[in-house]
């Protein structure tokens, strides 16, 4: 019962980060039509403002390392730690968290400069010519990033605070075993707020109003007088930080490279065609669904009879699911099907 | 008339023999012009004043920090052997036919490669240095997966293969080639170095879990581990493979805490172990107590680089490892000190290794006056030598697997400096590592080296 319940909780935690991606990719496919492939490099590059603003925070002062004798070695001492002590020691301990502040602009920014630069050019194009563009210009993101930050993971520590686990199962009168870490709850209860924020932000205000009303039937809300087009990019960019902010609070859990967004987009991409295209909560519910089945299937008892079920379990249950519901779970009639 | 004749198709027999004698001199002129034409009787052989070498390394993936390193090294090495900087370990290496003047009078140069901690990049990138680059040695790890598999391409190209950074038993096992040589220890020899050490502290009857990285060197450190440890009186719960390419362990650590394992045998290296590791222990696993004993983990292949990644985690964790810096002997300090000038930090065991790698190489072609590959091998095989930092040793002929003391470490509860992350707390002697080259373990009484291969 432990186990299951860890895994459960595994499961949803890894669902959280596919539904943020897949939520975003969603909303960018819904209002503008775009296969957008560059999403997943949007999920690194937020991974990336956590590691950016931790080397900002940590420039530091070399001075000669005395321990060291054998040759001349340099310890590295931040310069925050030198002038302010024990406070410059904190700020750097709360680098991602701190992070999010510096993300959100960053990331609207990329994502406003990203559609109105490039991706606006593609809107009249086949689906075929947008995918090729958005992923050429994921793997000119990737590369870019690569070459600041090389190709090794960069690990990022959570802030000393919830650093270790929690004991969830005194929380509910269960086994003392069952522990689970402080940051993989936070994150799942980060990930649930966004996407709470994002469905909120759609269906009670006026801008979400307008936006729901342009991925019915964008005509008739342009002939309004309403500048649908604006409001869409604008989407583009909340999608992009969602993205972000997705990747910049996973970096703890798992150390950021130049590449994740690619491990991350592929499943994404099932993800969605697993939700139903164009559809939100098709997406969330497919990314925590996928997220728990990976889960079970890395069990060894389930291994053991099916080995090298956990590798593939995420494409199978696509198979399955689109012979059963060819649209996907949550999938509606008329998405991409002109 | 010879156009009557093709249109109407009926050759004569003279047109059929000067086709046949055409078609000779055309398949023939390859190795006329190319082979013993020029007198040169292996591939490659170097012409003009270098000879070029070809470090492969994984400058990308999982393994990315210790393809770094071991890249570092081999610069170093060949500064030395050209006669440049302070010498590092040509100074203490004996006996020694290194001259300081490149190799058999050659200056060294050399061509790299990205083998992205993967087999078919890593033999493409091998098959490049051979074939456009003209290497005529190609060195490097890390992974297992990938030394086997450059290993068995120089093999049937004809070129030497000195394995940089690679604990697979199959590597001199089952899979082991008359064109390469390992100095680094492996899988068999960690379980049988780490076995006592591991009982001493912790006793008998415990209940190991494995989790294991699901590819050669994975499985064969398992093995042995395994077998080393049911051999103390442990038992194996359960040993898991997890996929190379995964960076979150989470859903293979919870299983572990719903079992009765007081044990975590961690077979990761790289990227994967710091991974895992810091998993493991956000998972509580090191807080917990079972059947009325601390939980443990074990890393039975340490590194310095993953003990830095992994930071205060490593703390107490024992581990085996192939050198360590802070050996007091003197290839030992000398290679530090000259590296350490060089980078500013000292040198991991994957840089020791391949700078060793390349000497001993540099060295056998000295001796024997040649770089024929063949030549080379009969001048490695069964060769002794001291001052490389793990005391006397030898390239075993049988197998081309190098016997030296193996080195038991832990986490270092009280660093004194930020590299001082391990601590050696045992030397194991090479008699008590060392195993039959017919053992089952390494492919038994078939697995065999094969002929040397000179490439034409």
């Amino acid at each position: 019962m432990d186990t299951i319940i860890l895994q459960v909780l595994n499961g949803i935690d890894k669902g959280a980060a596919y539904a943020l991606i897949a939520l975003g990719l969603t909303l960018v496919f819904g209002t503008l039509g775009v296969v957008n492939f560059a999403h997943g490099a949007l999920f690194m590059l937020g991974a990336f403002t956590a590691v950016t603003l931790r080397e900002l925070l940590t420039l530091s002062k070399k001075v000669k390392d005395e321990s060291v004798t054998f040759f001349d070695a340099y310890k590295e001492i931040p310069y925050l730690e030198i002038y302010l002590g024990d406070f410059g020691t904190a700020i750097v301990d709360y680098a991602v968290p701190l992070s999010i502040l510096i993300a959100i602009p960053f990331m609207l920014l990329v994502g406003l400069v990203m559609e109105r630069g490039l991706i606006r050019h593609f809107y009249k194009r086949p689906h075929a010519d947008q995918i090729l563009v958005t992923f050429g210009l994921a793997l000119v993101l990737q590369e870019i990033v690569k070459k600041f930050y090389g190709a090794n993971p960069i690990p990022q520590a959570a802030p000393d605070i919830v650093a270790g686990s929690a004991n969830i199962g005194a929380w509910i009168g269960m086994a003392d075993s069952m522990v689970y870490p402080w940051w993989r709850l936070i994150y799942l209860a980060f990930a649930l707020a966004v996407i709470f924020a994002v469905f909120a932000f759609l269906r009670f205000t006026t801008f979400g109003m307008v936006v729901r009303a342009g991925m019915q039937d964008r005509e008739t809300v342009s002939l309004l007088g309403i500048d649908i087009e604006r409001r869409f990019t604008i989407v583009f960019g909340i999608a992009a930080v969602v993205a972000g902010l997705a990747g910049l609070m996973y970096t703890p859990i798992s150390p950021p490279n130049y590449h994740m967004g690619m491990d991350f987009l592929v499943l994404s991409f099932v993800v969605v065609v697993v939700g139903g295209m164009g559809s939100l909560p098709g997406a969330v519910l497919a990314g925590f669904l996928l997220g728990i089945l990976q889960s079970f299937a890395s069990l060894n008892e389930v291994k053991s009879i099916l080995p090298g079920i956990d590798q593939i379990i995420i494409f199978l249950v696509a198979v399955v699911v689109l012979l059963v519901r060819p649209r996907g779970l949550m999938g509606r009639k008329g998405i991409m099907e002109d | 008339m010879s156009d009557t004749k093709k249109t109407n198709n009926v050759w004569s027999r003279r047109d059929i023999l000067k086709a046949g004698a055409a078609t000779g001199v055309i398949a023939g002129a390859p190795t006329i012009f190319t082979g013993r034409a020029y007198g040169a009787d292996y591939l490659n052989a170097p012409k003009g004043s270098t000879v070029t070498l070809g470090f492969n390394v994984p400058q990308s993936g999982p393994y990315a920090d210790e393809g770094a390193d071991e890249l570092r090294a081999y610069k170093l090495a060949v500064k030395h052997l050209n006669g440049e900087g302070d010498g590092g370990m040509m100074n203490t290496f004996k006996p020694s036919a290194l001259k300081g003047n490149g190799i058999l009078g050659k200056k060294v140069e050399f061509v790299t490669g990205d083998t992205q901690t993967k087999s078919d990049a890593a033999r493409a990138s091998a098959k490049r240095m051979i074939e456009k680059d003209g290497v005529v040695m190609v060195t490097g790890g890390s992974s297992s997966g990938v030394a086997v598999a450059v290993q068995g391409l120089c093999q049937e190209a004809g070129v030497i293969f000195m394995a940089g950074l690679t604990h697979s038993n199959d590597t001199t096992g089952k899979d082991r080639k008359r064109n390469g040589f390992r100095h680094f220890f492996n899988a068999y020899m960690s379980g049988a170095a780490l076995a006592p050490v591991l009982e001493a502290n912790y006793g008998t009857g415990r209940n190991a879990y494995h989790l294991t990285a699901d590819y050669n060197w994975g499985w064969t450190q398992e093995e042995s581990l395994k077998n080393s440890t049911e051999a103390i009186g442990w038992n194996t719960v359960e040993a898991v493979r997890t996929p190379l390419k995964e960076q979150d362990f989470s859903q293979y650590i919870a299983p572990v805490l719903n079992t009765d394992a007081d044990t975590l045998i961690l077979n990761h290296y790289g990227g994967n172990m710091i991974n895992s590791l810091t998993q493991a222990v956000s998972f509580g696993l090191r807080d917990k107590v079972v059947n009325g004993k601390d939980f443990v983990i074990v890393v039975p292949l340490y590194s310095r680089l993953m003990a830095q990644g992994a930071g205060e985690n490593v703390k107490g964790i024992f581990g085996s490892t192939n050198w360590h810096w802070s050996l007091s002997d003197e290839g030992s300090q000398a290679f530090v000190k000259s590296f350490g000038q060089e980078y500013g930090f000292p040198p991991s065991q994957a840089a020791h290794t391949t700078y060793c790698q390349t000497l001993l190489y540099a060295d056998a072609c000295e001796r024997a006056g040649t770089f024929e590959p063949c030549g080379v091998v009969a001048a490695l095989e069964g060769h002794k030598f001291d001052g490389l930092g793990n005391g006397p040793t030898e390239y075993r002929a049988e197998d081309h697997q190098c016997f030296k003391d193996v080195l038991v470490v832990k986490g270092k509860e009280n660093p004194s400096s930020q590299f001082d992350v391990l601590e050696v707390v045992e030397v194991t002697p090479r008699a008590q590592v060392e195993y039959d080259a017919t053992d089952a373990a390494f492919g038994g009484a078939e697995a065999s080296l094969g002929p040397c291969n000179n490439g034409v």
